[in-house]
């Protein structure tokens, strides 16, 4: 899984409440049985201007053209809530983003952004709009810099702390593949399993 | 030292091991798995030399997108029409034969939708820990079950690890006291609860809930209460277990039976809070105040009771909720300051893995028996949630009260909740649904989505608009 450490980039303000999955990749987008070629469906509903066409909706933020490039999304309270789909995360990857700034977020699609080199950055509602309302003044510009081992979030000079739990933030700045990580406690696992087996047989 | 809760009992019975950083590893007895978020992790596994590391803990049944038309159904994964929902259903299939997992098929009497199946068969049990590639996991959790969704990398991490690597939640109790009145269901408790802490209010935490209401549900009831757990906000919801409980798992095709049976009963006598636990919040509701609810926005929590009001944009404060309210009035086509019952469904759905089992069909045939559905309506579906459904609804006769209604009855699958399949909505049409979610485009591009307990989705199919179905005739009997 690519690193991530530091990013300087393109913020797009997206300040909705409740951004939910069924809005990052509508079901009819992610109807493919591997995680390539969703970027193209990433929030289809607004980015286009109806269904089965690629035409653009010129106000969406992401088709204007000071937000081409964005790798970093700024947005309102419980982004990614609803349905479990990774390919919410797959398609905001391959659209290119890295990095959603928001006050909160769906407790399994921040779980699947940190499997896949997706930070989800917690800050509170009017620290992000402060930074928004300076992006907007000129968004090629005023890029927004994270540095996630210092858990920090620079704009217009301002420093911003956040919070992360110490196993996202490990498997996001080592690009871990947790299921090798897993697997280095086989013996445990198995010994626990056996336990299982002999004290709770009717699960077996 | 203070009592501990269900969930805390649960997290403790499974826990493999505490690592440094916090998280700890999890392990999972019973994996279920669908069409839609297995492929890329059965690939996975195929690109790093993987395979599953327990296969009896899995079980696998197509459910999202498979037909609901009999005709097309009738000639099974090769006759789905649309090629992308037919590709995802042959990889389950071949998927499960190649890694030699336990699948039913498209046209067997046990497939349905996923959460109705694992339940059905006993193949979720109380006290086990329950995941699948699908937020709604979290209706097991109505066994006394530690159950929650989980995305495509984590399918593959208990694929081949038998574990997940989980941070502890903090414990919230959600308690309903007193009784429900006649007409008001488990789906109207449930939306009442999200209207009242909002979708994001149980971010964080583990729900219970408990309470003479929810003593007193049915296990369907139970499960519908704990599928939208994670339209409030959390990844599980749970409820205690008792006898209610121990009658319905009793001998269903994967439970314990004989000796095993009263060994498994005795342990899971202990799955209930203890009376000294404490909990980091608790929400209460009074059930006599709880009346029949329908959403009118885009997020489950934009939800009124069906007496209720629409809200006006220039009486909210806070700006967000202000540009949301607005936002969502647009997008549903209603006014601010209009009523429910002014607002008329073009279709109607009865199903989804949140209100399809065979209570829910009983409940929306009692109040279309002997009715026609109104004119307006272009659609009524009704679509069990597996063939066992299916078959016990038609031993009942609901299936020809269905149809005489005008309402068309479907084979079990997803249906319309998502618009995976051929169920959808068309833009700018509105449905009262029994679903779980009303976000934008969920049940087809521009599609309006009202949330609704079965007997009141079947109120308005026969009214045309939504009425309060307490005042239904031959409500309550």
């Amino acid at each position: 899984m690519e690193k991530f450490e530091q990013l300087h980039g393109v913020a797009a303000p997206l300040l909705r409440a409740n951004v939910d999955t069924d809005a990052i990749i509508p079901s009819r987008e992610m109807k493919r049985v591997s995680k390539q070629g969703l970027g193209e469906g990433l929030f289809a509903g607004w980015r286009y201007i109806g269904e089965g066409t690629r035409e653009e909706a010129p106000a969406f933020v992401l088709n204007r053209p000071e937000y081409r490039g964005a790798s970093i999304i700024l947005s309102g309270p419980n982004f990614g809530c609803g349905s479990s789909r990774e390919h919410a995360v797959w398609a905001l990857r391959e659209f290119g983003i890295r990095a959603i700034i928001a006050p909160g977020f769906g407790a399994i699609f921040a779980n699947n952004c940190v499997r896949n080199g997706l930070l989800p950055l917690v800050l509170d509602a009017s620290q992000i709009e402060t930074i928004a309302r300076w992006v907007e003044q000129n968004p090629a510009v005023n890029r927004v810099l994270i540095d996630l081992p210092a858990q920090r979030v620079t704009a217009d000079g301002q420093h911003y702390a956040f919070d992360i739990e110490a196993g996202a933030r490990q498997m996001l700045v080592e690009g871990l593949d947790a299921i090798a990580l897993t697997q280095t406690r086989q013996p445990v696992i198995e010994a626990f399993h056996e336990a299982r087996r002999r004290q709770r047989p009717w699960l077996y | 030292m203070a009592g501990q809760t269900l969930y805390d009992k649960l997290w403790h019975s499974h826990l493999v091991e505490q690592r440094e950083d916090g998280s700890a590893l999890i392990y999972i007895d019973r994996q279920l798995i669908h069409e839609v978020t297995s492929p890329q992790a059965f690939e996975g596994l195929r690109l790093a030399g993987r395979a599953p590391w327990r296969r009896d803990a899995n079980l696998a049944v197509p459910d999202h997108n498979v037909p609901t038309e009999r005709r097309e159904r009738a000639g099974g994964v090769a006759a789905i029409e649309d090629p992308v929902s037919r590709l995802q259903v042959q990889t389950l299939d071949e998927n499960c034969d190649e890694f030699e997992l336990v699948k039913f098929d498209i046209n067997d009497v046990r497939q349905g939708i996923v959460h109705v199946v694992g339940p059905e068969q006993g193949a979720t049990l109380p006290g086990m820990t329950v995941v699948c590639g699908d937020s709604h996991t979290s209706t097991h959790g109505a066994l006394g079950a530690l159950a929650h969704g989980i995305g495509t990398s984590e399918v593959e991490h208990a694929l081949a690890t038998q574990t997940l690597i989980q941070q502890k939640m903090k414990n919230m109790l959600v308690r309903v006291d007193g009784k429900l009145q006649a007409g008001v269901s488990a789906k109207d408790v449930a939306l009442a609860i999200i209207g009242k802490i909002g979708t994001a209010g149980g971010t964080g935490y583990a729900i219970e809930f408990g309470g003479q209401v929810v003593r007193d549900m049915s296990m369907e009831g139970r499960m519908t209460l704990c599928n939208m757990s994670i339209e409030a906000g959390a990844r599980m919801g749970m409820v205690a277990v008792d006898d209610t409980t121990l009658e319905y798992v009793q001998g269903r095709p994967y439970a314990p039976q004989g000796e095993m049976w009263e060994r498994a009963v005795s342990a899971w006598r202990n799955l209930h809070s203890d009376d000294d636990a404490q909990f980091d919040a608790v929400v209460t509701l009074q059930g006599e105040d709880i009346k029949p609810q329908v959403t009118w926005g885009t997020s489950p929590e934009m939800v009124l009771p069906v007496d209720g009001v629409l809200p006006d944009p220039a009486e909210i404060e806070d700006a967000t909720q202000k540009a949301a309210v607005t936002r969502a009035l647009e997008y549903m086509g209603l006014e601010a300051g209009s009523s429910i019952s002014a607002i008329r469904p073009d279709r109607v759905f009865i199903g989804s893995c949140t209100n399809s089992r065979i209570e829910d069909l009983r409940a929306a045939a009692e109040v279309v028996r002997g009715h026609r559905v109104a004119s307006s309506i272009k659609q009524a579906l009704v679509v069990p949630g597996s063939g066992e459904v299916k078959k016990q609804a038609e031993s009942e006769g609901l299936d020809k009260v269905f149809i005489e209604a005008g309402m068309e009855w479907r084979e079990p699958g997803c249906s319309m909740c998502l618009a995976m399949n051929a169920d959808k909505l068309g833009a700018g049409e509105h449905c009262a649904s029994t679903s779980n979610r009303n976000f934008e485009g969920r049940q087809g591009f521009g599609g309006r989505t009202h949330l609704v307990s079965p007997a009141m989705a079947a109120a308005a199919a026969v009214a045309g608009h939504f009425v309060d179905v307490r005042n239904w005739e031959g409500a309550g009997q």
